[in-house]
């Protein structure tokens, strides 16, 4: 069903520390993503951006407000990771630098909840290499450290199309990559989108990379949502400054970007 | 106007355990004067940093220099010794901003620690009083609009990311260098602190503690607005030279071009342009190349392209390394 409500936040908060040294990373945020929508949530360095995401994925719970996932908490994360899954921004530190590329591509089916026969997992392994133009003999018996930061982002994205989840939480997937890598990476995204009907929420402090990818832009700022609506509305006719805070500062070939 | 920089048919190369030369630089040469910034583009492992390192004269094995002169001022930095270099040369002529200000700073020191060691090891034998190194300092630090006392009494993790990286540029340019040569100093952050470091480089420039800058970067909408001049790098080479605005708004290197069609924009209706994308990946620098070193992946190759060398020749006034550019 195209509009169901995958996640759900009411009023949530995040905090961090105790007493004065508490540190509010997310304050009373609301929102809903249906189904197949493709989100960015948008914001500077420090902003909460993350800690969002990481709620999505279920590695903090917020510590107010309720936040759910098809309607319902949160309890299991192995059961929610087997729908939701992420890509980070390094992808060196989201693989095993002892074992092999491949071995760990087929490790990653165990947080599926039917099992599949070995067969199955390797014709999955190879499809989804193929999906993002490897050939599966280029990378058999290769350890993560003898791949360029590419063609490791590229494993990554092999990983989601292997495992097909239902929603992707991309965090800044393409921050550590030069451009021709990242147009590369956003087009195997878009593919995934097409083929598997998913939802992705992408976090960046790019605005450029969000207006071109998503549905609709949530801009954040000091822990708070200040800004969402679609794409278009958001670049070109913003009405919080931090927005236009944010539009202001990419250095764009046709504006004046820094007065010498 | 003066030359600062002039660098001759510079290649260099890695030696690998196996004795397998990889030329990570070939053949690159320009000249830059005073004043003037020259912006260098190209992807990961195009060699941009390994340029860095042969423009300082820091041959450390397994870097060696292939062939070609480096000269600061008329002097050169090759076949010196690497105590000699660092003495006389790195900080005072030549300086480097790097790009992880957190892997550039010793996290076990404060920053006015950091900052007296580089005055130590590069001043060339001026023993100056901690007192003295701290007020220069100071005096130094007030000019960005920071919060001085703080950053030089902060170990490198009680600072963010910004402060950290406009720190690194100040111990940089401490010794008021002629040639600043900047690797990437803004590609870990986000858009807002990068225009607020940016403009810390654009401020020492106007009070003249340096003059003569390389920047380093794979965003050429940034060079765009920084540079004077644009070279782009790719594979050892360089592609195109010419002045920013003719690089970045009428590129003629299909390199170039593929570059910029790649370039994401928050303009009005940009959202459905497709940025382009270079199938394949760059060519292994160990082997010895014949021809065109972007054939493989050019959209308007020929076949002859895989046979010939090409080499940079004048189109539209500036140098492409490319026969059949317009």
């Amino acid at each position: 069903m195209q509009n169901d409500i995958i996640f759900s936040a009411k009023n949530i908060s995040k905090y961090f520390g105790h007493g004065k040294k508490r540190v509010c990373a997310v304050n009373d945020v609301s929102f809903d993503i249906a189904d197949g929508e493709i989100v960015s949530i948008v914001g500077g360095s420090g902003c909460g951006k993350s800690v969002l995401a990481k709620i999505m994925l279920g590695l903090y719970s917020p510590n107010q407000g309720s936040f759910l996932y098809k309607g319902k908490q949160i309890t299991n994360t192995l059961d929610h990771w087997s729908e939701v899954q992420s890509v980070f921004q390094d992808p060196f530190g989201c693989f095993n630098q002892f074992f092999s590329i491949r071995t760990q591509l087929k490790d990653a089916f165990g947080i599926l909840k039917n099992k599949l026969s070995k067969q199955e997992v390797d014709r999955r392994v190879d499809e989804a290499l193929l999906a993002v133009n490897v050939k599966p003999a280029d990378i058999e018996g290769k350890y993560p450290f003898e791949l360029s930061g590419g063609q490791m982002q590229r494993m990554l994205l092999a990983r989601i199309f292997a495992l097909k989840p239902k929603v992707l939480i991309a965090d800044e997937p393409t921050s550590m990559v030069d451009a021709c890598v990242r147009a590369n990476i956003l087009d195997y995204l878009m593919k995934l989108k097409d083929e598997l009907g998913m939802t992705i929420i992408f976090v960046t402090h790019d605005i450029g990379l969000a207006y071109y990818v998503s549905d609709r832009i949530f801009i954040m700022h000091e822990a708070k949502i200040v800004e969402a609506g679609k794409p278009e509305e958001v670049t070109q006719n913003p009405q919080n400054p931090h927005t236009v805070r944010l539009l202001e500062d990419i250095p764009d070939i046709n504006r004046e970007w820094i007065k010498k | 106007m003066s030359k600062i920089l002039e660098v001759k048919d510079l290649s260099l190369h890695y030696l690998t355990r196996f004795g397998q030369k990889v030329h990570a630089v070939t053949d690159v040469s320009f000249t830059m004067n005073q004043g003037e910034i020259l912006g260098i583009a190209g992807e990961s492992g195009c060699g941009k940093s390994t340029l860095v390192n042969g423009l300082m004269g820091l041959f450390i094995p397994p870097l060696y220099p292939t062939g070609g002169d480096v000269l600061v001022s008329g002097e050169s930095l090759m076949n010196r010794k690497p105590e000699d270099i660092r003495v006389n040369v790195l900080s005072q002529k030549v300086s480097m901003i790097p790009q992880g200000a957190f892997n550039a700073l010793n996290p076990t020191r404060k920053i006015k620690d950091i900052a007296a060691d580089v005055i130590a090891a590069h001043g060339s034998g001026q023993s100056v009083s901690k007192q003295k190194i701290y007020e220069r300092l100071k005096e130094r630090f007030d000019l960005f609009g920071m919060d001085t006392e703080h950053i030089l009494n902060s170990y490198p993790i009680q600072l963010t990311a910004g402060e950290r990286q406009r720190s690194v540029i100040g111990i940089s340019t401490l010794l008021n260098p002629k040639v600043v040569i900047a690797d990437e100093p803004t590609s870990a952050l986000d858009v807002t602190t990068q225009k607020v470091v940016i403009k810390m480089i654009f401020e020492l420039l106007e009070r003249n503690i340096f003059s003569t800058m390389i920047f380093i970067t794979h965003e050429l909408p940034l060079l765009r607005h920084v540079a004077h001049n644009i070279a782009i790098m790719y594979a050892g080479e360089f592609v195109e030279y010419g002045t920013s605005t003719q690089v970045v708004h009428d590129p003629r290197h299909p390199y170039t071009k593929a570059l910029m069609g790649a370039m994401l924009s928050a303009d009005a209706g940009q959202k459905h342009r497709k940025p382009t994308t270079i199938e394949g990946a760059p060519p292994s620098l160990a082997k010895t190349m014949v021809g065109c070193r972007f054939a493989e992946r050019c959209p308007s190759a020929r076949p002859e392209c895989k046979q010939k060398t090409q080499s940079m020749r004048m189109v539209g006034e500036r140098l492409v390394r490319c026969d059949y550019a317009e």
